[in-house]
């Protein structure tokens, strides 16, 4: 997966410059605006995406502490009356305008974030759609290339555990 | 029984940034800051008609939506109308998203034989957070010309005696969820009119909204009225009442009104028939809309 380099970013020319004094500081959090997150559903009906590059995460690499928030509104559709419908009906993002990630790297000792490389350790906490909150727990990749970090997670999510109700008639589409 | 998956697949990309000290890892989220956003208001309504007239709702980019209008006949026709279900009138029409501010269309109704096409433009999106703007406001002209033979042959006729247009202001605010209220300040040009009583050029203010009843449901009312001394006493002002109900790509509108045509100048200027007489017609639009052109 490619990472586009966002306005963010350029800002990190900077501060990796300066990543040196930060970790004799004893400072260590990762963070981002611009993360992504991509929204896939399969049906017989037809395949449902959505992309979201407005995903805010702070990571602790220290304590292996790791928030993700979401904006709802912020998914793009190709079709925009799907991205209606996803705001409106499912997901109601008037309502509940973000979804949240609060959890922890569990293996976050086997990362050296001091040397380029990739690292697998799963990523367990509480996943928030909707105010209903349940445990998760995934794999994940981190990959460090010149002090920056990208991570990927996978989170497979049934509706019924997060208040979204779909209405018969159109069930097999979603 | 099959299962529904949704997944979400995160990929975050972090930096190390100097800025931070050392603060307490439960609300990290606190460190990225409040970077405030414009939020604009979406479905204020759920389809791109009130009832008869046009929401501030625009098709967007891409989408073409076919629309079928019917209104039955008089409800106080009694069993020998079969409370107007014997009559029908229809109006088909194209409407298509040009760009997302801009949307064409054009239709044709068996009322007095009548074709007629419309450009919508929006103006002004309502939203909150960085950018704030109360309501929503979009421009709609449209022209109809009526293609009946004349019903005085013998006389100089002129082409351009068949036209008429129509310029609107759509004015709405999106209150809550459920609650949208709509102004429509309305002229109608007239290139003909019955006698020279009445005015060509007509001043019409409407007023409409929608309550929502359930998530993919809800009521609509729309009224227009026509400013007085400007058209033949025979006319009544447009009420209609309605039912959207939404599924998936379809919107049908269930409707109770006094106006037959559907066309701009014939329901705003040419309404016959008080909803206090009974004189109340059932009808129904449905739209189904098709993705053209998916956006990148």
């Amino acid at each position: 997966m490619k990472i586009k380099l966002i306005s963010i970013l350029f800002a990190s020319i900077f501060t990796i410059s300066s990543a040196f004094t930060l970790k004799l500081d004893g400072s260590d959090k990762y963070m981002t605006k611009n993360g992504k997150v991509f929204f896939f559903s399969h049906t017989d009906m037809e395949d449902i995406k959505a992309e979201n590059n407005k995903v805010a995460s702070v990571l602790d690499s220290k304590t292996g502490k790791l928030q993700i928030e979401i904006l709802i509104k912020s998914f793009v559709f190709k079709k925009a009356l799907m991205e209606e419908h996803f705001n409106e009906n499912y997901m109601e993002s008037t309502k509940y305008p973000k979804s949240k990630f609060d959890g922890k790297i569990d293996d976050i000792k086997a990362i050296d974030f001091s040397k380029d490389g990739t690292y697998k350790s799963t990523v367990s906490g509480n996943l928030t759609i909707k105010d209903k909150t349940n445990a998760v727990k995934t794999n994940a990749t981190f990959t460090i290339k010149d002090g920056k970090l990208n991570g990927k997670t996978v989170f497979k999510i049934k509706l019924a555990d997060y208040n979204v109700e779909i209405p018969a008639v159109v069930k097999d589409k979603i | 029984m099959k299962q529904n998956f949704w997944v979400f697949l995160i990929i975050w990309i972090g930096l190390p940034n100097l800025a931070i000290a050392q603060t307490d890892t439960t609300d990290l989220m606190g460190l990225l800051g409040n970077n405030e956003e414009t939020e604009y208001a979406t479905a204020t309504f759920k389809t791109t008609r009130l009832l008869n007239g046009h929401s501030i709702e625009n098709q967007a980019a891409g989408v073409l939506d076919f629309r079928i209008n019917h209104r039955f006949g008089n409800l106080n026709g009694g069993t020998y109308e079969w409370f107007g279900l014997d009559q029908a009138n229809v109006k088909l029409g194209l409407d298509y998203g040009v760009l997302p501010w801009l949307m064409v269309g054009l239709g044709h109704t068996n009322v007095d034989k009548t074709y007629d096409g419309f450009i919508k433009a929006k103006i002004l999106r309502q939203s909150t957070g960085k950018k704030n703007m109360p309501i929503s406001m979009t421009y709609v002209t449209s022209s109809a010309v009526t293609t009946l033979k004349w019903t005085n042959p013998n006389r100089n006729n002129y082409i351009s005696s068949r036209y008429s247009y129509t310029h609107q202001l759509l004015i709405a605010r999106k209150f809550s969820n459920a609650t949208s209220i709509q102004i429509m300040p309305t002229l109608v040009h007239r290139n003909l009119v019955d006698s020279l009583k009445y005015k060509n050029d007509v001043l019409v203010i409407g007023i409409g909204g929608r309550q929502k009843l359930t998530k993919r449901m809800s009521i609509n009312a729309e009224y227009y009225y026509v400013l007085p001394n400007q058209i033949n006493k025979i006319y009544d002002n447009s009420l209609s009442l309605g039912l959207d109900i939404e599924t998936g790509g379809h919107v049908f509108q269930l409707s109770c009104t006094n106006s037959r045509g559907m066309t701009d100048p014939q329901f705003l200027t040419q309404t016959q028939g008080k909803w206090t007489k009974g004189a109340i017609r059932f009808g129904f639009n449905i739209s189904r809309v098709f993705t053209l052109r998916d956006r990148k």
